[in-house]
């Protein structure tokens, strides 16, 4: 047996020459941290900018005068709605309403511009093409960088002017540094910042001119992690999968009124059913009492000790300086302040369901 | 005058007659990255070699540090629990974990010396 080859992103000699630490992460060669470490990598994107390599991810084009009402029949967000470089967060959902993966689409002139995890995206690609009439085409040529922090304006403007104009959740065509490039004021961190998306052959030489801006640092995907956990943002395969509904993710405000008036999405009828008459779980955030972090897979239970779910994501926040965690548990339980316990290491440790995001939000709308 | 040995798991323990001293090695802090928590054991529990006695938490993950000999444990460092950060600026000093009372030097001595540690760790 040979180990499987790791697929490497166009900015592979870069994390290597900066020093990084390199794993595998859904088939790819990625750097989950550089020296300077997980913890100050999140506190500089919270504080400047942070510039992370996401072109693992799968960057899709459907092309076709109806795109958006193509794509509406495998996701339940408003995405004819969409203003022509509005953009918003939805999931593929199966017949049981289960989330298959989620997804961001921006619309754009001639279709839709679509970002899918890595480690669905082949899946999400094939299942695309068996349902969709519209033009597919995977974007495997560029490259996907993201800028975040509240640097990331000045820092993406200085290159590209364009960017300052964008609104949260907005994206368009533009020249930056030379490069032909589709950017989007958008992210995974909760802080405000962009998602670049470059020729491959160009995205070396544009990391290198952000790094080289005041404050910008490249961030790994240690930090990646904690940053999107404080900002209760949601990771595929951990905290929604195959067995969750968006309505017990806590996803209901990503379906539009149409959506939920018109349903024609796989799993509409368990959604809307548990939309109107409630869902038995949901995904609520968890601040444990104590110092102890209440990783995935922790036992959630009631202060009566009956279990009530179970931890998916779990660690300790640098910015909130404390441990903090998403789970699900059943709708009793979910009010914000509902008081329970985290068994970690076989002792039930008191802690808090919390509303999320745990940190405020940098967003510029 | 101490001595010290370390284990396969990257803890060192420092023997000064029958007490012995334990922690995690610079490399071991090293590895983890920012250390967040730290749980030592309660004074007067027995421990066998090997079993889990102490648990170090980084940002990234949970692990568990295993006794290095059996015997039982005398004293505690309660300043972890408020500076888990020590792990990583003083690990092989300010940072012991907790001290043991041995039952049996010949565990002691069967454990690595600083040159066959060093080999391990860079192995």
């Amino acid at each position: 047996m040979t180990e499987p080859t790791l697929l490497k992103t166009p900015l592979h000699g870069l994390h290597v020459e900066l020093g990084a630490k390199m794993v595998p992460f859904a088939g790819y060669d990625m750097p989950v941290q550089y020296p300077a470490g997980v913890k100050a990598e999140h506190l500089h994107t919270r504080a400047k900018a942070g510039l992370f390599d996401v072109s693992h991810m799968g960057q899709v084009k459907l092309t076709g005068a109806d795109a958006a009402r193509d794509l509406e029949r495998l996701v339940p967000g408003d995405l004819d709605g969409l203003a022509i470089g509005q953009m918003r967060y939805s999931m593929f959902t199966n017949d049981k309403g289960g989330i298959l993966d989620d997804l961001m689409v921006c619309r754009i002139e001639d279709g839709l511009m679509v970002v899918v995890n890595a480690a669905c995206k082949d899946a999400d690609i094939a299942h695309m093409r068996a349902h969709l009439s519209s033009e597919i085409t995977v974007l495997e040529d560029r490259a996907l960088i993201a800028l975040q922090g509240p640097g990331a304006e000045a820092a993406l403007s200085a290159l590209a002017p364009a960017a300052a104009t964008l609104s949260f959740m907005t994206g368009a065509e533009m020249d930056v540094d030379g490069a032909a490039c589709f950017v989007t004021r958008s992210g995974y961190t909760g802080e405000d910042g962009y998602e670049i998306s470059v020729p491959a052959d160009q995205a070396d030489a544009l990391a290198r001119k952000l790094l080289a801006q005041n404050d910008v640092e490249a961030i790994g995907l240690g930090a990646r992690d904690s940053l999107r956990l404080e900002a209760g943002l949601c990771l595929y395969g951990h905290d929604i999968d195959e067995t969750t509904t968006p309505v017990e993710a806590a996803l209901t405000w990503s379906i539009g009124k149409r959506r939920r008036e018109e349903g024609g999405f796989p799993g509409a009828e368990i959604i809307l059913d548990q939309i109107k008459s409630g869902a038995p779980r949901k995904r609520v955030g968890i601040l444990p009492d104590g110092r102890a972090p209440a990783r995935e897979g922790t036992e959630i239970q009631a202060p009566d000790g009956t279990s009530i779910g179970t931890i998916t994501s779990g660690g300790f926040g640098p910015s909130l300086e404390a441990p903090l965690a998403m789970g699900y548990v059943t709708t009793e339980h979910a009010a914000a302040g509902s008081a329970v316990n985290v068994v970690v290491r076989g002792k039930a440790l008191p802690a808090k369901t919390a509303k999320m995001p745990f940190v405020p939000n940098g967003y510029k709308r | 005058m101490s001595e010290r040995r370390f284990t396969e798991d990257h803890e060192w323990i420092d023997l000064d007659g029958e007490i012995g001293t334990v922690g995690i090695t610079d490399f071991a802090q090293e590895q983890l990255g920012e250390v967040v928590f730290v749980e030592v054991p309660d004074v007067g529990k027995t421990v066998a070699k090997g079993d889990e006695t102490a648990v170090v938490e980084s940002v990234k993950a949970a692990s568990e540090l295993y006794a290095p000999v059996t015997g039982e444990v005398v004293e505690a460092n309660a300043a972890l629990a408020d500076t888990p950060d020590l792990v990583n600026s003083d690990p092989e000093g300010a940072a012991w974990f907790y001290k043991i009372k041995i039952s049996d030097k010949a565990e002691f001595d069967a454990l690595m010396d600083a040159d066959a540690y060093k080999a391990h760790a860079e192995a």
